[in-house]
């Protein structure tokens, strides 16, 4: 290294200071050092090839931000994209809140000096708890998809059978997920997938369909409400007592903001309910904004099967004053390794607080103004765009996302709106062929009277 | 150097459902037009009655600045990476993230993932270089992908990799794999979560370098592959580690190498010299992201060219001088996590490293280093603490206070609520099992200067005196603190843990 490399972000690179240092150690180099403890076969002996670099923040800014003009936002565009990740609006509070240093840089500092942080994941807990009607959650994990594979996991575990059951109308990119967590390297620990048709005429879950295929050895059933394809599940509690009658568990996976209006897992007989939580205060991120959640009942045969951190309310030697811990810590996999139930790790407790302050902001009215708010706005658009000729939206009895169905190739048409500055929706042709040419449309509070008629005018011409 | 008393924020602050104050409101949505309204009338009408929510949830009721100032007091009673010298989460100590990137981060904040690629190219272009000029040149490995959102489902990811290319080679009978107890807990626990046997190999007791001949000992027909840390989680480098690749490759397994923390070694040594078929990198360590209280976070996984078409879709490619995404690949192991994984996280390591270039990077690993001889010439002067094996650490040492606890009856967890009171965070103690008694592990990344480290130590000094003088004090701290030591014996008592305020109020208030 030259002498005169002095970096912002290394204090130490300066070259009296490390000399100083390596006095101290008693060494004349870094090389030095490291032939101590690296044989030298493995060394590097020669710069990296790397772009140059560019030190000064003032060109970095200018560089990743000329490369960022390049993308179109949705800021830009009136998107009709959800499928997973969804344009809500995030009130200025929360990103106040998610910015703060603290929460932004904290990690795993203990529980006194960051009383703070774990407070916040309590009242995360509890919030979400409130929303599903269940006691039991903990930090969120990764996405929908993951919280999905952790419960029906857990299923199977408390079950002791290796079979789930699966409605043909969930999330294609989550059922991949689920076939990651049920496949097994060892094949008698592997959990089957067995795919239950939907009803075609309803896009909901076929029932006489799921009675036929409820055996002994099936583990749970799982299901999304409103599932994939948007259509809210009017026959859950049926779905709940059919996997009853046999011990099987119910497993429900939910979009979190529709819950200031529809009924709770735990009023269905949901045992385990997982879901997303992003729409509550988080952007899209491209995708980087994914939380997923896995509640259940304070019951300890389910609470022993979490994989992830249990933050529990305590006390402290203080009469009054309140402190927190970590559950039944010895499940996880900081403890028991490869005996653990799956595993613990750094998943997405930002976005939990960001979820906290979310509902602390709108209280039981504000979700469910919320919610009355984009069930009418969806379905104003759902009957708008029907009387397009070529148009047809085969569902009704939906949440915020509808198939449309088209007369033409959705690619066709998703390419021609950008012309209009629109992202049509998910293209579904590939995953629901028996769809024909259809897009998953979706519809949030974000969209005004204004955009969606832009919609019906776009459609109009591109499908003239 | 002078110790300084810390107090933390203390505003006892009540649960928020303890605020609630019904019919108070913080945000008001935006209601749907009266067209809207009138054309498709009363949201209700719009639901089956099934799935009508008849009992509203439980939510508190609060006013916006009265949210707002209850999680800025829980902000204020967390100490952050940011207010404080932060050496003492080893094994991940987190370095300074530059502000500038959360700005830069900021600008994906409103991409859908499935828009067009064509309206995402700049983003794309972030991911796709950063994997093709940077991680791919840092680690020798050929591809890369960012799909998973953490170090674990990096190193799951590789397991799945493992798993698939076992069967398609037709030896699905390989169901062990094999990793050290120094290893990160995630090379043992992702592993057995996609179904493989797990075997745990001991370090030489003395040396605490691991074993190779309990490797040869291990290997066999049924060996899939390793999962391994290096440097250990105890900052120990293993020099054999080419030849334990070889060992498992002539075994017929794959190798996979725990980066998550490869700070010291950036510009130093590389996986593909090492022998490794596969790596993860935690973007949230390694390449400088905030750790955000825990995530979102980002493994880059990095394979090499044989076992580029198992790569979790979609992978981004480019092609004809644009950048897509390219969901056709019959070989990959399908999904980890949906969409493309964090990339607000890659646009901040892209950064980090842009204004790093070869130079910093070698520099940033080098100063870890030479940070972590200079910590530990200091720590082994102070009293009742030892470093537990021999021989130099790349980048951080557990350390015990097995002798202080002999001596005093003052451990880890006493210390470790101390150190608190002088404005410093509780350390890293160690995974389990407790291979070393009362341990805890620094490692003083790039980001903290000589004057931070020494005051760090002299805490550290200060707070061994006191074990010594008076454990007392220890006994009963914090005393500084945002709340003081926790009396509780619920943590395994179904009775009493409460993980949500519903549950609280049940068991303990009614």
């Amino acid at each position: 290294m030259g002498d005169d490399f002095v970096h912002p972000y290394i204090p130490n690179s300066v070259p009296s200071i490390k000399k100083k240092m390596l006095e101290e150690i008693g060494a004349n180099n870094a090389d030095e050092l490291y032939a101590e403890m690296i044989p030298d076969r493995l060394l590097l002996k020669r710069e990296m090839d790397l772009p140059p670099a560019l030190p000064s923040e003032v060109d970095l800014k200018r560089h990743v931000s000329e490369l960022m003009a390049k993308n179109k936002t949705t800021e830009d565009y009136i998107s009709f994209l959800g499928a997973g990740c969804w344009q809500h609006y995030v009130p200025k509070v929360c990103e106040t809140i998610q910015n703060r240093s603290e929460f932004l840089t904290a990690y795993a500092g203990g529980s006194h000096s960051d009383l703070g942080r774990f407070q916040a994941n309590f009242e995360f807990q509890s919030l979400i708890c409130d929303l599903l009607d269940m006691e039991v959650t903990g930090i969120p994990t990764y996405d929908w998809g993951a919280a999905a594979g952790n419960g029906v996991r857990m299923a199977s575990r408390m079950t002791g059978r290796s079979e789930i059951l699966v409605p043909m109308n969930v999330s294609p990119a989550r059922l991949q997920i689920l076939e990651s967590f049920c496949g097994s390297a060892t094949p008698e620990r592997e959990i089957k997938i067995k795919m239950v048709e939907m009803d075609k005429e309803t896009g909901r879950v076929n029932i006489e369909d799921l009675k036929s295929k409820m055996t002994a050895e099936v583990a749970c059933v799982y299901f999304e409400n409103p599932n994939y394809l948007g259509v809210i599940e009017a026959d859950a509690k049926e779905i709940s007592d059919i996997a009853h009658d046999i011990d099987a568990e119910s497993v429900v996976g939910v979009d979190a903001i529709s819950l200031g209006v529809l009924a709770s897992p735990a009023s269905y007989g949901a045992d385990i309910a997982v879901g997303e939580a992003q729409p509550l205060g988080v952007k899209m991120f491209a995708g980087g904004g994914s939380c997923g959640f896995l509640a259940t009942q304070d019951e300890e045969r389910y609470v022993a099967e979490f994989p992830m951190r249990l933050v529990s309310l305590a006390t402290t030697s203080v009469e009054g004053e309140y402190g927190f811990g970590q559950a039944l810590y010895d499940r996880t996999s900081y403890m028991a390794r490869e005996n653990a139930k799956d595993w613990v790790g750094t998943t997405t407790a930002l976005w939990g607080i960001t979820a906290a302050v979310y509902m602390s902001l709108l209280g039981p009215q504000g979700m469910k103004e919320l919610g009355e708010t984009i069930i009418q706005k969806s379905n104003y658009t759902a009957g708008l765009i029907e009387e397009i000729s070529g148009v047809e939206v085969p569902y009704r009895g939906f949440f915020k996302e509808f198939p449309v169905k088209f007369n033409k190739p959705v690619e066709e048409i998703n390419k021609k709106l950008l012309d209009y500055e629109i992202f049509g929706g998910k293209d579904l042709t590939k995953d629901y062929p028996g769809l024909g040419d259809s897009a998953l449309y979706c519809v949030t509070e974000m969209h005004t009277l204004g955009m969606i008629e832009k919609l019906d005018a776009a459609l109009k011409e591109v499908l003239a | 150097m002078k110790v300084k008393e810390y107090q933390a924020p203390r505003w006892n602050e009540p649960i928020i459902h303890e605020l609630t104050s019904p019919g108070e409101r913080g945000f008001i949505p935006p209601q749907a037009e009266e067209k809207i309204k009138k054309k498709v009338g009363d949201a209700s009408s719009l639901i089956p009655g099934s799935m009508l929510r008849k009992k509203a949830p439980a939510l508190p009721e609060l006013s916006q600045a009265q949210v707002l100032r209850h999680y800025l007091r829980l902000s204020q009673m967390t100490l952050g990476m940011e207010l404080e010298i932060d050496l003492g989460i080893g094994t991940c100590t987190m370095k300074y993230s530059p502000k500038i990137n959360e700005e830069l981060a900021g600008m994906i904040a409103d991409i859908h993932p499935h828009q067009p690629a064509e309206t995402m190219q700049g983003l794309l272009e972030i991911a796709y270089e950063f994997g093709d000029k940077y991680l791919r040149e840092i680690s020798g490995m050929d591809a890369f992908s960012f799909q998973p959102p953490g170090g674990s489902v990096g190193c799951y990811n590789n397991a799945l990799i493992m798993r698939n290319y076992h069967r398609d080679k037709g030896e699905p009978e390989r169901d062990e794999v094999i990793t050290t107890i120094f290893s990160h807990p995630c090379d043992a626990a992702t592993p057995a979560t996609a179904g493989y046997k797990v075997i745990t190999l001991y370090p030489d007791p003395e040396t605490g370098i691991p074993d190779t001949e309990a490797l040869k000992e291990a290997v066999g027909p049924k060996t899939a592959g390793c999962f391994i840390t290096n440097p250990e989680d105890i900052g120990i480098f293993n020099k054999n580690i080419d030849e334990w690749t070889g060992i498992i490759h002539d075994a017929g397994g794959l190798c996979s190498y725990d980066q998550a923390n490869a700070n010291a070694i950036m510009g130093v040594t590389r996986a593909k010299e090492a022998g490794f078929d596969m790596l993860f990198f935690n973007l949230h360590k390694t390449f400088s992201s905030p750790h955000g209280s825990s995530g979102p976070g980002s493994a880059a996984v990095g394979v090499t060219s044989e076992l580029e078409e198992y790569l979790p879709t979609p992978v981004i490619i480019k092609k004809d001088g644009a950048y897509a995404l390219d969901y056709d690949r019959p070989k990959s192991i399908g999904k980890v996590r949906d969409f493309m994984g964090n990339l607000q996280v890659v646009v901040r390591s892209y950064a980090w490293s842009m204004a790093l270039g070869a130079k910093g990077l070698r520099e940033a690993a080098e100063v870890s280093m030479i940070n972590s001889q200079y910590l530990v010439d200091k720590v082994k002067k102070i009293k009742g603490i030892s470093l537990t094996y021999p021989g130099r650490r790349v980048d951080q040492g557990r350390w015990s206070l097995e002798q202080m606890k002999a001596d005093t009856g003052i451990g880890i967890s006493e210390v470790n609520r101390r150190v608190i009171d002088y404005g410093i965070q509780s350390f890293f103690t160690s995974h389990h099992p407790w291979l070393i008694p009362e341990p805890f592990t620094p490692e003083p990344c790039e980001t903290y200067s000589k004057a931070d480290i020494d005051y760090w130590c002299a805490v550290l000094e200060k707070v061994s005196e006191e074990a010594y003088s008076n454990p007392e004090l220890l006994k009963t701290a914090p005393h500084n603190s945002s709340n003081h030591r926790i009396v509780f014996d619920g943590f395994n008592d179904p009775k009493k843990w409460a993980m949500s305020w519903a549950a609280y109020r049940r068991k303990h208030l009614e």
